[in-house]
């Protein structure tokens, strides 16, 4: 099942030069950008795990690449996603963020039925990666 | 791609298109002295224009590169022209951004073991699309403590300078003996390394030009006696220690500009525009260069 998480997602995956135009989009704008990455995605997990600081001060979208590309060729089965931060006081936020890295299967995610007291059901997705870990992953 | 190879290329026209003849022209202008850097520079600039014309004519050939070595004593006008040259590089197509990043020893190399990697890849990232200027490239090797993590700083700027052609370009500054003998210990780097271009020391008459060229920027003008003192005061400035060419020059009307404000200040009558204006002999005169006498 595809993870549709943040900008971009509906689309066919972007191409090194479409990732770059989105970089250097984000560069006009005066934002910073950090790569993350993660094995265990969840439609809840918003912060993922840093690769290497948030990138400041760049004038040029190949040093950002550069990194994608060091993340790809460490993890290359784990979704890596570009984050733009606007510092501008009001915004102090992620304003673009979208996946440029997914693993080759993506095994989804799968409802956890618990029966409680009152014949009420509460319900829990849980990624189906963690699971064929063998469990939960702690979340 | 267009599958159309035109028949020929005129490269004057290719030439002013990139408009890089302003750029050679103000350097021409604003630069005084510098001879033979502006001389290898043109031939620089007609290099690369030449290498575009082939590769619009389809024929093969590895882009130029570009890293370039600036040798030369203080105050010799090395961060000026690597300045210039990031326009000229900018203009021409070679990057894409033009801006200047200007690094020394500091910015490059961590203080513990794990600092170094991330810390030169910053500056390498902030200096893409553009020109990385490294000044005094020398200390980042350090002969006599092997365990010094310039060398680090030195393999990962070598593996960018040859990966990452396209996105930026690498000048090492510094003076001339000690680039080469950093060049002989390091020929990794040295083979990487294109164009050496030498700036050489300033004459008397160049240094007052500069001088002049400076006050003229700041709205300060010299009377007759203060002019004889400056050309004075150059001479002997020159043969001194620690002489930096035109940063020395700068330093000096810094503070005969000092000078006069406190002459003038002094003064209880009011004070004219011509005197606000006007450095006197004595401005100049009363520099630590002149007691002795």
């Amino acid at each position: 099942m595809r993870v549709t998480q943040g900008t971009f997602s509906f689309l066919p995956d972007l191409t090194d030069a479409e990732i770059s135009a989105q970089i250097e989009y984000a560069l006009r704008q005066g934002w910073a950008l950090a790569v993350e990455h993660t094995d265990l995605p969840h439609p809840r997990d918003v912060y993922w795990e840093m690769w290497g600081m948030p990138m400041f001060d760049l004038k040029d979208a190949a040093g950002v690449l550069m990194e994608v590309n060091a993340c790809r060729k460490a993890f290359p089965d784990h979704y890596i996603k570009v984050n733009a931060l606007d510092a501008t006081q009001g915004w102090e936020s992620t304003r673009l963020s979208f996946i440029v890295n997914r693993p080759q299967v993506e095994p989804g995610f799968r409802v956890i039925r618990q029966e409680t007291a009152g014949r009420s059901v509460r319900y829990t997705i849980e990624s189906r990666a963690a699971a064929d870990r063998g469990g939960s992953d702690g979340r | 791609m267009n599958d159309e190879v035109p028949a020929n290329v005129d490269l004057q026209a290719l030439l002013r298109e990139a408009n890089v003849q302003d750029v050679l022209e103000n350097l021409d202008r604003e630069l005084v002295g510098l001879k033979p850097v502006k001389e290898r520079i043109r031939d620089i600039a007609a290099y690369l224009v030449v290498s575009k014309a082939r590769a619009a004519l389809g024929l093969t050939g590895a882009p130029p590169s570009l890293h370039m070595s600036f040798t030369g004593n203080p105050g010799t006008g090395k961060t000026t022209v690597a300045m210039r040259m990031a326009e000229i590089l900018h203009r021409l197509g070679y990057v894409r951004k033009g801006h200047l990043v200007s690094v020394t020893r500091d910015d490059l190399v961590g203080q513990y073991i794990g600092h170094t990697a991330p810390k030169t890849k910053e500056v390498l990232k902030r200096a893409m699309g553009g020109v990385l200027f490294i000044d005094e490239a020398y200390y980042l090797y350090r002969p006599e403590n092997e365990r010094d993590y310039g060398q680090e700083a030195i393999e990962i700027l070598l593996q960018v300078m040859e990966n990452s052609r396209d996105d930026l370009v690498v000048i090492l500054a510094g003076y001339k003996d000690r680039m080469e003998t950093f060049f002989r210990s390091n020929p990794g780097m040295a083979s990487r390394i294109a164009h050496h271009i030498d700036f050489p020391d300033y004459s008397e008459a160049e240094l007052y030009e500069i001088a002049a060229l400076m006050l003229a920027k700041l709205d300060y003008r010299l009377d007759a006696g203060a002019e004889a003192a400056l050309r004075e005061y150059i001479a002997k400035r020159r043969v001194q220690p620690n002489f930096a060419n035109a940063r020395s020059i700068r330093n000096a009307l810094d503070r005969a500009r000092l000078r006069q404000a406190n002459r003038l200040f002094a003064l209880a009558t009011p004070v004219t525009r011509e005197a606000l204006q006007t450095i006197a002999a004595g401005d100049i005169r009363a520099s630590r260069v002149f007691q002795g006498d």
